[in-house]
C-alpha cells in the first residue's frame, strides 16, 4: 500500500535527479545520454517482446530508418544529401549550418524519423505479424539483417561508409549536454505513454495476445490490427530514438549502428529479458544495469568485450530468463501485492514470471 | 536493368551464373540438412550454425597456413566440430532443449555472437581463402568456367550427404536418433538414452556444418561474419522443404545457389546478401499465405 502513496514522489524524484545528472558528472553525460535512449529502446521492445509476447529482433530497423531519416532531413533541406556524403573525408566543399538551420533541421528531422519509421511499422508489421513463434523471430532477424545490407549498399546514404550528422554550430553548445535532454524528455514521456497504454483496454488486449492469441480471437479482438498497432507506437519512440542516437554518437555505421549486428538490435532484446520481460520497470532497470555492465567491460575488458557480449547473452537467457523484476517478484511477491499461500503465490503473478 | 538484358541475350553468362550457383548450393543444403536434423530432434533452431561452417573454414585456413593440403581439413574440420558442438551441448543446449523456443533462439544467437567475435579477434575481420590449387576447368569454348575445387566440393557435399542418410538409416545410433526425432518420451520408454542421442546430433551437425565450411573455404571465402547468412540460408531451405525431407533439402539448396547467384549478377553484389534476407522473408509470407488457405478450407 505504501508503495503507492510514494509513487508521485519517486517519479518526480527520478526526473530531478535526471535533470540536474549532466552538471554533477559532466565527463559521463553522453554515457547518460544514451543510457536514457536506451530505456526507449528496451521499453519498446518490451511493449511488443514481452507485454504482446511477439519476440522480434527487427525492431532495431525502426531505429535505423528514425537515425537515417533524421540526419537526411537535417542535411536535404538546405543541402543535396550525395554531394554532401560525397565530400565526406576532405571534400573541397565544407557543409557549414548555422543555428536556425540546425534547429529546423532538427525539429523536421525527428518527426519525419518518427513518421517514417511508424509507416515502415505498418508496411512490415501486416505482412510479417501474421507468423507465430520462432517463425516471426527468424523473420524479424532477416528484415533487421538486410536493412543493414541495403543501407550498406545505397550511395545515397553513404553506403558503406555511413553518414555523419551535421555539425552542430557553436551556439548549441555542449552538444551531449544538448542531446542529453532531448533523450530524457523522450524517456519519461515514452515511460509514461507506455504505463497509461497498459492500463487501457488496449493494454489488455495485448497481453490476451501473448497469452493466448487463437482465443483473444475468438474472444472477438482484432488481433492483426492490435499487433500492428503496438508494433507502431513501438515504432514510432524508436524513429525518434533514431534520430536522437545518430547526432548523438555523431556517426552512422549503416551495420553496426543502424541495424542489427551484435550492437543496439541485441542490446534492446538483452535489457528488456535482463529487467524482466512483459513487466513496466523491467526494462528500465534492465537498460539500467546493462549500461552500467556494458561501460565497465568496455574499459576494461577492450578487445574481448563482444565476446563478454555474446556470454552475457547466454548466460542470462539460460540461467535468468526471468528477469531482475521476476526474481524480486518471485522472492517478495507482496511487495507488488499478491497474496502467498502456502509457499507458492496464488493470482496471476506465478504465471507471469513463468513466461 | 541492364543486366537483366545481358542475360536474355548472351545465354551463355545466365549458364555460368546457374551452374556456379548449383554448385554453392549443395553446401548450402549441407548445412541446411544438419540444421534439419537438430531442429527435427530436439526442436531447437541453431542461429550458431553458420558460425560452425565459418569455424570448419577456419580450421581449412589454419592448416593451409602450416602447410599441409586443405583438402585434408575436411575430416578434421568434421571431427573437431564434433567435438565442440558436443562439448556446447553439454555447456548449454541441453538447458534451451525442452524450454520455450525463443529462449533457444537467444540461446544460439549468443553462442554465435561469442563464436564470430572471437574469430574476429584471434583472425581479424579479414576475408580469407584456403588455396587448393586444382586450377580451373573451361567448358563452351571458355565461356562457362568452373573451378575444379568447386566441382570436387559438390561431389564431396554429395558423398557426405549419401553417407549421412546411409548412417542414419543404418547405424544402432542414427536408428536412435530418427526414433528421438518421431518422439522423444516414446523413445526413452524404450530405453533410448535421449540425452546422449541430442548430444550426438548436435554433435552430427556441427560435424556436418564443418565440413561444408572447409569446402566454402577452399572454394569461396570465409570471415568471421559469414556465419549469419548460412544460418538464414539454412533456415530458409528448412522451412521451403520441410522437416527430414533430404530431396527437398538439396532441391531447396542447389535452387538458392543459383536464385542468389543470378540475382547477384543482376541487382548487384553488394545487395545479394540482402536479397537472401529479404527472399527469406517472402518465403515466410508465403508460407504464411499457404497455412493460412489452408485453415480456410478447415473451416
Amino acid at each position: 500500500m505504501s508503495v503507492a502513496a510514494y509513487r508521485p514522489a519517486g517519479y518526480l524524484a527520478i526526473v530531478a535527479i535526471g535533470i540536474v545528472a549532466p552538471f554533477l558528472f559532466p565527463a559521463y553525460q553522453s554515457q547518460m545520454a544514451e543510457l536514457w535512449l536506451f530505456i526507449v529502446f528496451a521499453l519498446t521492445w518490451d511493449l511488443v517482446g514481452g507485454q504482446m509476447g511477439y519476440n522480434s529482433f527487427g525492431n532495431v530497423v525502426f531505429l535505423g530508418v528514425g537515425m537515417y531519416a533524421c540526419v537526411v532531413a537535417q542535411v536535404g533541406l538546405f543541402y543535396p544529401v550525395s554531394a554532401y556524403n560525397a565530400a565526406r573525408g576532405g571534400g573541397a566543399t565544407v557543409f557549414t549550418f548555422d543555428m536556425t538551420q540546425y534547429l529546423e533541421g532538427l525539429a523536421i528531422g525527428l518527426p519525419v524519423g518518427a513518421l517514417l519509421a511508424t509507416l515502415t511499422a505498418l508496411a512490415l508489421g501486416s505482412i510479417v505479424l501474421g507468423m507465430r513463434g520462432h517463425y516471426f523471430a527468424i523473420c524479424t532477424l532477416g528484415l533487421g539483417i538486410a536493412a543493414g545490407e541495403i543501407a550498406n549498399g545505397w550511395e545515397w546514404i553513404g553506403a558503406g561508409s555511413g553518414m555523419v550528422p551535421p555539425n552542430a554550430p557553436d551556439a548549441v553548445g555542449d552538444l551531449s549536454r544538448f542531446y542529453y535532454y532531448f533523450a530524457l524528455a523522450l524517456a519519461v514521456v515514452t515511460f509514461l505513454v507506455l504505463r497509461w497504454l497498459y492500463m487501457t483496454r488496449f493494454g489488455l488486449a495485448i497481453n490476451a495476445i501473448r497469452d493466448n492469441e487463437d482465443k483473444a480471437e475468438a474472444m472477438g479482438l482484432k488481433t492483426t490490427q492490435i499487433k500492428v498497432t503496438a508494433w507502431m507506437i513501438s515504432a514510432f519512440f524508436l524513429g525518434i530514438a533514431g534520430g536522437l542516437l545518430g547526432n548523438l554518437k555523431r556517426f552512422i555505421d549503416p551495420i553496426d549502428t543502424a541495424f542489427a549486428g551484435p550492437t543496439y538490435g541485441v542490446w534492446m532484446v538483452l535489457m528488456a529479458i535482463l529487467g524482466g520481460k512483459g513487466t513496466l520497470w523491467g526494462p528500465v532497470i534492465g537498460a539500467v544495469v546493462f549500461q552500467v555492465l556494458k561501460e565497465a567491460s568496455w574499459t576494461y575488458l577492450l578487445g574481448w568485450q563482444r565476446v563478454v557480449l555474446g556470454l552475457v547473452i547466454v548466460v542470462i537467457v539460460v540461467f535468468f530468463p526471468q528477469g531482475i523484476m521476476g526474481f524480486v517478484r518471485e522472492r517478495f511477491p507482496d511487495w507488488f501485492g499478491h497474496r502467498v499461500e502456502g509457499g507458492t503465490i496464488a493470482g496471476p503473478a506465478r504465471k507471469e514470471t513463468l513466461r | 536493368m541492364d543486366n537483366i538484358t545481358i542475360l536474355l541475350e548472351a545465354p551463355v553468362i545466365t549458364l555460368d551464373l546457374v551452374l556456379n550457383g548449383l554448385l554453392i548450393g549443395a553446401l548450402f543444403a549441407l548445412a541446411a540438412y544438419g540444421m534439419a536434423l537438430v531442429w527435427g530432434v530436439m526442436n531447437i533452431i541453431n542461429i550458431a550454425q553458420g558460425e560452425f561452417v565459418m569455424l570448419g573454414g577456419y580450421v581449412a585456413i589454419v592448416m593451409g597456413i602450416a602447410g599441409i593440403h586443405p583438402l585434408f581439413a575436411v575430416p578434421v574440420a568434421a571431427a573437431l566440430l564434433y567435438a565442440i558442438g558436443w562439448a556446447l551441448f553439454h555447456l548449454v543446449i541441453f538447458r534451451v532443449v525442452d524450454r520455450d523456443i525463443f529462449i533457444s533462439i537467444l540461446a544460439t544467437f549468443g553462442i554465435s555472437i561469442v563464436l564470430q567475435q572471437l574469430m574476429n579477434t584471434l583472425f581479424g575481420g579479414n576475408v580469407q581463402a584456403a588455396d587448393a590449387d586444382l586450377g580451373t576447368a573451361l567448358f563452351m569454348g571458355g565461356m562457362v568456367t568452373l573451378a575444379k575445387i568447386k566441382l570436387l566440393a559438390f561431389a564431396l557435399a554429395v558423398v557426405l550427404a549419401v553417407a549421412l542418410v546411409v548412417f542414419l538409416r543404418r547405424s544402432r545410433l542414427g536408428q536412435a536418433i530418427r526414433a528421438t526425432a518421431q518422439n522423444t518420451r516414446a523413445a526413452r520408454v524404450l530405453g533410448i538414452d535421449t540425452y546422449r542421442v541430442h548430444a550426438a546430433t548436435f554433435g552430427l551437425n556441427a560435424a556436418l556444418c564443418g565440413a561444408c565450411g572447409a569446402l566454402v573455404a577452399m572454394a569461396y571465402t570465409i570471415h568471421p561474419y559469414i556465419g549469419l547468412p548460412y544460418t538464414i540460408r539454412s533456415f530458409m531451405i528448412v522451412v521451403v522443404a520441410g522437416l527430414g525431407n533430404l530431396a527437398g533439402v538439396i532441391a531447396a539448396g542447389l535452387g538458392l545457389g543459383a536464385a542468389e547467384n543470378i540475382a547477384g549478377f543482376v541487382l548487384g553484389t553488394q545487395y545479394q546478401l540482402a536479397f537472401v534476407f529479404l527472399l527469406l522473408v517472402v518465403v515466410l509470407v508465403w508460407r504464411n499465405w499457404r497455412l493460412a488457405r489452408r485453415r480456410q478450407y478447415l473451416k
